[in-house]
């Protein structure tokens, strides 16, 4: 099967273009880095240098993985049912587009934003951390193999989000179910990074290797299973 | 379109009709949505589907638009079979505009539409959207937010839509539904310039008089396919030929004035000083009833061929139907 890259282009271009102007989805994608922005903050600023011999033992940005856990979620819960709440998917799906490309250029859509999003508040918790921490609590923070995982796993991790989240739209009937559905279902990807982070499962080189494959495996299949469960028949006429 | 059958014109080049349905049936579960239809529609006709609402419409054009699988029979779109395999390549040749307009609210008129440019691949899609728009007088809308357009413009935004593709059969469902009638007659008025283009036009309507005026030929759907034809072709096969003539005062003998004339068959009074003669030939029938008027000494104040709608063909059938199915 050849995919149209024009006709990707059109649906991540127009999500682009909803995007701008809905102010809605800005306030969601923004809203949870907040949350994982503001609380570790007013943690690492109080910490004492003292503080910095147990933190070189553990991971705690890797709490910072839980917004491509749950940004893209709550985003992707609207591609489908969205588009059926608003009359407007059975224009699209009579054009010559694939329910391939529909939803790869739906999944990019989600995707860019989100990981940059996630980017951009690591970063500014990382300039946060360099600038104003101790700088003994700094250098236990800022490990290169943290930095590493954090830009692997970002995109693995808020791809795995983005198919559930599809799936789940195209199964809901209505986008507010979808959204709660998604979220809850981005969950459990959220808690296995704060596990990791907080050191209740120890981290190893094998350990990120299998769930970063396993991650990559289940980003490629999801695109697969969205792609041969998408029914335009029952999103047209929801008869089945 | 042959006027001696009715039946479909030949499609220009290849002689093949721009939908051609077999027996085509589409159940949901145990739910006759329709059942063994079979039609043509010639190249460049404007074909109408009427019929009332639950009798298979929608999903007549949903199914032609490859959105739903039919159930049973066969169906050539654009002169493509539709089957799974030919879902792409059917719907670049054609295009559908549904009921609800399906425009992306929040996004400019130009912004709905460069989307659809792209996803139908559309070469040069500025120029195409600059005719698109022109063709639906819209041109100095284009940066207007589609929110913030009336019913009737957002259904031209949507008309413009389905022309970006240059489609050879375009689907309209509805075009009309809750326009009121100034945007009804722009419709109308695009609807007939695209039938002069030489665009295969499969129109679904509830109003009939939109049907008499832009459709070749219509087809009346009840769940199953009820007729089809020219208007006037139905109009003939359902109802008798008549004349009706009105005079100032009621004839004392009616009977002595309209018995033996030439094409006149029967007559029945239908009010104090009408009579309605059941005729072969209107055109026959008229001249000898005036001049038997006339020489009679009656004050006649008109005689006219007595019309019947495509709305009262359609409320005969549907009329029928529903006698059948109480019996």
């Amino acid at each position: 099967m050849r995919v149209n890259s024009r006709r990707v282009r059109a649906i991540f271009r127009k999500e682009l273009r909803e995007y701008r102007h809905n102010g809605f989805i800005i306030w969601t994608m923004a809203i949870f880095p907040l949350i994982f922005l503001i609380q570790p903050l007013v943690v690492v600023f109080v910490l004492p240098a003292s503080a910095a011999a147990q933190l070189s033992h553990e991971h705690l940005l890797l709490y910072m993985l839980g917004i491509p856990a749950i940004v893209p979620a709550a985003v992707a819960a609207y591609a489908v049912v969205g588009e059926r709440q608003q009359g407007t998917l059975e224009p699209v799906l009579t054009t010559p587009i694939r329910r391939q490309e529909f939803l790869l250029g739906k999944a990019l859509a989600a995707l860019v934003p989100s990981v940059a999003v996630a980017y951009v508040v690591y970063a500014f918790f990382l300039a946060c951390v360099e600038l104003f921490t101790q700088p003994a609590v700094a250098s236990a923070l800022l490990g290169g193999p943290d930095l590493l995982a954090q830009l692997l796993f970002t995109p693995l991790l808020a791809g795995w989000s983005i198919w559930v989240g599809m799936a789940i739209s195209a199964r809901a009937s209505d986008f507010r179910v979808a959204q709660q559905l998604s979220i809850l279902a981005s969950l459990p990807t959220a808690v296995v990074a704060s596990l990791i982070a907080f050191n209740v499962i120890h981290p190893t080189f094998s350990l990120a290797l299998g769930l970063a494959a396993a991650l990559l495996l289940g980003d490629g299949l999801g695109w697969r299973i969205m792609s041969a469960t998408f029914d335009r028949e029952r999103l047209i006429t929801s008869t089945r | 379109m042959s006027d001696r059958d009715g039946g479909p014109t030949p499609a220009g080049d290849s002689g093949a009709p721009a939908l051609s349905v077999e027996h085509l049936s589409k159940r949901f579960g145990d739910r006759v949505a329709f059942d063994d239809v079979s039609f043509e529609v010639g190249d460049g006709e404007v074909f109408g589907f009427l019929g009332p609402n639950g009798a298979g419409k929608t999903t007549m054009v949903r199914t032609l638009g490859t959105l739903l699988a039919p159930s049973a029979g066969a169906a050539f779109v654009g002169g493509i079979p539709l089957t799974p395999d030919n879902g792409v390549e059917i719907r670049r040749r054609i295009a559908v505009m549904p009921e609800s307009p399906g425009l992306y609210l929040r996004l400019t008129v130009a912004e709905n539409l460069e989307c659809f440019a792209d996803l139908y691949e559309v070469p040069d899609p500025t120029d195409r959207i600059g005719r698109a728009l022109r063709a639906v007088n819209l041109a100095d809308r284009a940066h207007d937010a589609c929110g913030a357009l009336s019913k009737g413009l957002r259904q031209r935004v949507a008309l413009a839509r389905a022309l970006l593709s240059d489609p050879e059969v375009l689907f309209l469902d509805e075009p009309t539904a809750g326009l009121d009638p100034v945007a009804t007659r722009d419709v109308h008025q695009l609807i007939a310039a695209l039938s002069r283009s030489g665009v295969t036009i499969f129109l679904t309507t509830h109003r009939l008089e939109e049907a008499e005026r832009l459709c070749d030929r219509v087809a009346i759907l009840n769940t199953t396919l009820r007729t089809i034809g020219r208007p006037a072709q139905l109009r003939e096969q359902l109802f008798a030929k008549t004349l009706t003539v009105r005079t100032l005062v009621a004839l004392p003998d009616p009977g002595g004035v309209f018995a033996g004339l030439p094409a006149v068959d029967g007559w029945r009074q239908d009010g104090p000083a009408t009579y309605v003669l059941a005729v072969s030939e209107q055109a026959v029938a008229a001249p000898g009833v005036t001049r038997a008027l006339v020489a009679a000494g009656a004050d006649v104040l008109s005689i006219g061929e007595s019309h019947h709608s495509l709305e009262d063909v359609y409320l005969e059938l549907i009329d029928q139907d529903q006698e059948a199915g109480q019996g």
